[in-house]
């Protein structure tokens, strides 16, 4: 297993800090567990304690940014986005290079429970004009990603980060391409998306499929805003079956985002797997998985159903 | 710089100016627009280091206007210091207007920030303040939040930051005009002791008549020997100054109709004929 994204990004970020005097680093009493930590400890003078006030964050890094500096703000996804109004207004609209990052996304982060858990956090993100929205898959990307969102992107972006540790998918010739899906593995009988901690186990879930009978493609979407809109129709049209498979309500996230892609552009059968309309809950994320239909048997049990009928 | 009588004057044609944009606008927020208007004069006519034909000079001093409401004060005052022309005024809340209705800085680039939704102004205008802060410059960031607004909690969590970051380059006035949309504050939802809150959360704070601008120019000026600390300022002010019958939480978020409008103007003008007189 390789590390937590979370991880990733606080090795990337102080590694980054180095040649990038710019970025300013902002946390709400979680450095510890964002992994922010990393970059305080190098650069105190660049690293802003704000204590447990996220709309007083939002807001302060909307201003430093404004002011020309590269500003991230970090604590758990679903405190970030639930100060939704200092996001849309003093950070979105004020057009401020602010990188919200919003780490324990999704059931993963177990026992901690349904106030913790960043289930909602990509539908609120993806809902606002402009605002980019990336989740990677694994510590490589992340890597890719922070440089990207660092040293590349100009203007507002939410980064949804893993609590739990990710199995590396990549490794360092990968090329970060953004706004555009990766083929992990190709098949013809249904096309599977996935985003975030699930990649992995979607792409076991297709390896498993094999015995089955059943080819799947499998695409990993770090990019959820502007989403890969190509790459969808294209699938769409030659498969006629798509899957989508994410950490997240099925509402408002991944699931959606394609589902409208498909509307817009080549309707097909579409299967979203991720949280259905339920609250999170303590557990082993195992056990969540398991019961959630997130693991890697369950997801093949699921596509296995659908691609059968 | 400027003097207080000739900042008097500047006011009272911004009064004129902001009447006259709610008015053609048909909606808007005179009451606390007049309020504010002698410390936005006092700022951008007087005591604000900015250059409006080089509206991004780096060493500006920044205004934040946290009660978005009050833009038409805002507007009228940059059209007067030369930052666009004057006959945009009256495209104010018109579709496709860089004068919307709340501040959008990406529609009028020579605004600080996106406000209008209370309570978030003061953080933006601390971040601000931060920047001169970690780039060790010496310009400032000016900031008005209504006193309404000091009931939304984030200005709370607001108070309590700057004073951590030291940021005496944030000079904060509260305008004190004791109306908000259902009433006065006292009766909505009190937020006295105003002045001791701000003292204990460690800011350095003084109480002004905030029509008075000896009192305005003199307490910013006291901010300058206040090291540390940021300033707030309580502007006790009086909602719709200027206009007779525009006092009152009436007068709020009410644009005047044509006949009031024009008997508003002519009130203004004659009190702007007294001053040069």
């Amino acid at each position: 297993m390789g590390k937590a994204t979370r991880v990733a990004f606080g090795e990337a970020l102080a590694r980054i800090g180095e040649k990038n005097k710019n970025i300013v680093v902002f946390d709400a009493d979680l450095s510890v567990s964002t992994m922010s930590k990393y970059f305080a400890e190098k650069f105190p003078e660049r690293f802003f304690e704000m204590g447990i006030a996220e709309a007083n964050m939002i807001g302060t890094g909307a201003g430093i940014a404004l002011q020309g500096k590269t500003a991230f703000i970090c604590s758990f996804g679903t405190f970030l986005t639930g100060r939704f109004d200092q996001i849309k207004v003093s950070l979105n609209y004020g057009r401020a290079n602010v990188k919200i990052v919003g780490t324990h996304s999704g059931i993963a982060i177990g026992d901690d429970g349904y106030s913790q858990m960043g289930l909602e956090d990509l539908a609120l993100m993806r809902v606002l004009p402009k605002m980019t929205v990336l989740q990677p898959a694994d510590a490589i990307e992340t890597e890719c990603i922070v440089d990207f969102l660092a040293n590349k992107h100009e203007g507002p972006a939410y980064l949804r980060l893993t609590r739990q540790n990710t199995e590396d998918l990549f490794n360092a010739s990968y090329h970060y391409n953004f706004g555009k899906g990766v083929i992990l593995r190709e098949g013809k009988d249904v096309a599977v998306f996935a985003s975030g901690g699930v990649v992995a186990n979607a792409l076991h879930a297709a390896e498993a499929l094999i015995k089955d009978g059943i080819s799947a493609t499998v695409v990993n979407i770090h990019t959820i805003k502007p989403i890969d809109v190509e790459i969808i129709t294209r699938l769409s049209k030659e498969t006629q079956k798509i899957v989508t498979v994410e950490d997240h309500q099925i509402v408002g996230g991944l699931g959606s985002a394609v589902a409208e892609t498909l509307s817009d552009n080549a309707p097909a059968k579409l299967l979203r797997i991720g949280i259905r309309d339920q609250y999170g809950e303590s557990g082993t994320p195992d056990e969540l998985y398991e019961k959630h239909g997130l693991s890697t048997p369950g997801i093949a049990r699921q596509i296995r159903e659908f691609v059968s009928h | 710089m400027a003097t207080t009588k000739e900042l008097a004057r500047i006011a009272n044609k911004l009064r004129i100016d902001l009447v006259k944009m709610i008015g053609a606008a048909g909606s808007g927020h005179p009451g606390g627009s007049l309020s504010a208007i002698d410390i936005i004069t006092t700022l951008f006519f007087h005591e604000m280091n900015h250059r409006p034909k080089e509206p991004k000079w780096p060493e500006r001093d920044r205004f934040v206007l946290s009660k978005g409401h009050a833009c038409p004060a805002l507007y009228a005052a940059l059209a007067h210091a030369g930052y666009f022309d004057k006959s945009i005024l009256k495209t104010l809340r018109k579709l496709e207007s860089p004068l919307q209705g709340h501040p959008d800085p990406g529609k009028l680039p020579y605004l600080e920030a996106a406000t209008g939704s209370l309570g978030q102004g003061l953080s933006v205008a601390q971040g601000i303040a931060l920047a001169a802060k970690v780039d060790k410059k010496s310009w400032r960031c000016f900031c008005i939040i209504g006193d309404g607004e000091t009931q939304e909690g984030q200005i709370w969590e607001a108070a309590m930051s700057a004073p951590k970051f030291k940021l005496d380059n944030l000079i904060v006035f509260t305008d004190y005009n004791h109306g908000q949309i259902d009433g006065s504050p006292e009766d909505v939802m009190p937020i006295e002791p105003i002045a001791d809150k701000w003292r204990a959360f460690n800011w350095h704070v003084q109480s002004i008549d905030g029509h008075s601008f000896e009192s305005i120019m003199e307490a910013i000026n006291n901010t300058k020997r206040v090291k540390d600390k940021p300033h707030m300022i309580i502007a006790n002010t009086e909602k719709g100054h200027g206009v007779s019958f525009m006092k009152g939480v009436n007068w709020h978020g009410k644009a005047p109709n044509k006949e009031q409008t024009e008997k508003a103007i002519k009130e203004l003008e004659e009190m702007g004929r007294n001053l040069d007189g």
